[in-house]
């Protein structure tokens, strides 16, 4: 409440106009800085808990992971199991315990990256925690934001979580083939990403079977800076 | 939930610019907020209210000001507002567009201190 005495300042308006995500947003810019200048794309992977993030991960260190150095920073609230299905002998991973944040943010980001030995990495991939809302707000300083969106979970989530999916640079519908067996409507759930993300690519795959995980590497190979 | 972090995130910096201004005092904190930030104004001010204590902008008014999203089509270089349902469909040509001009705003646009 405004004073009432003599003695009191005036009540003065003052323009502001920052973001209030600013030191976040100004880290993120440190780190692409950071990741453009060490000659590594960076990809942020965000999804609901259980869309197959870690296990898409998986598959694409033992194949893709082969031929290119890749490098995992992947955020659970609790827990080091997803770094130790990740881990391996080619692949330097760090987990990231968030206690109850929902989200990683750019300075977790940053530590990692600089705890890790990137040498001769030439794509990292930053596991998000699961969850498709908070992780929409912060820039971690990716080169690409891709949001998985899987068939155990509803066709209209596009619809429900505009703004995650408003983001993303690549959308990919995972564990295709139970599609059928769930009764997924697929060309539904499609039409849905393509109405709220028409500015995504689109790749459907199961990293079960292995379909799409061609077309996915190939979207990699695009991404990984010429030396 | 992350509506906490941002709240805290606001006051320190509402808090850094007043004192920059010589101000002792926050009254009113006016934020404004894009339809398609991801931030509820709900959870804001239900984090405000319980964090606003002991800090220069105690008894403050939180305003929110509510940034509809505006979408824009490239092809008829259209900027046009957009429906709640979110699907930026231009009205002129009915092509769906990917790109937003307005909608994301999270940001801290005025304070009146003392």
């Amino acid at each position: 409440m405004p004073s009432n005495s003599a003695t009191a300042a005036p009540i003065r308006s003052l323009d502001v106009k920052i973001s209030l995500l600013e030191a976040n947003d100004r880290l993120a810019e440190r780190n692409r800085a950071d990741f453009l200048r060490r000659r590594l794309a960076a990809l942020n992977l965000v999804s609901s808990p259980g869309a197959g993030k870690t296990t898409l991960l998986e598959r694409t260190l033992d194949g893709f992971g082969r031929e290119t150095k890749c490098a995992v920073i992947v955020g659970d609230l609790e827990t080091d199991c997803d770094a130790r299905r990740l881990r391996r002998p080619h692949t330097p991973v760090v987990q990231i315990t968030t206690g109850t944040a929902c989200h990683l943010e750019a300075a977790m980001v940053a530590r990692s990256a600089a705890s890790m030995d990137l040498t001769g990495v030439r794509l990292l991939f930053i596991e998000n925690v699961g969850n498709l809302v908070c992780p929409a707000s912060f820039d971690l300083g990716e080169t690409a934001r891709v949001v998985l969106l899987s068939v155990t979970e509803g066709e209209d989530k596009p619809l429900k979580y505009p703004p995650i999916f408003k983001s993303a640079h690549v959308v990919l519908l995972t564990k295709i083939d139970v599609a059928e067996i769930l009764g997924f409507d697929r060309a539904a759930a499609i039409a849905n990403i393509r109405r709220i993300a028409p500015q995504a690519k689109l790749i459907q795959l199961s990293a079960r079977t292995g379909e799409g995980l061609d077309e996915w590497c190939g979207f990699l190979r695009t991404l990984v800076p010429r030396t | 939930m992350h509506e906490a972090g941002i709240m805290e995130s606001t006051l320190a910096l509402a808090a850094a610019k007043a004192r920059e201004q010589g101000a002792e005092r926050i009254h009113r904190i006016v934020l404004r907020l894009g339809a398609l930030s991801g931030v509820e104004p709900d959870a804001l001010r239900f984090a405000f209210d319980a964090m606003a204590k002991n800090t220069p902008a105690a008894g403050a008014v939180l305003e929110i000001e509510t940034v509809p999203a505006c979408g824009y089509c490239p092809d008829c270089d259209l900027e046009f507002a957009v429906k709640s349902d979110f699907i930026f469909t231009c009205p002129k040509c009915g092509r769906i567009s990917g790109e937003l001009n307005q909608g994301r705003e999270l940001e801290l646009a005025r304070l009146e201190i003392s």
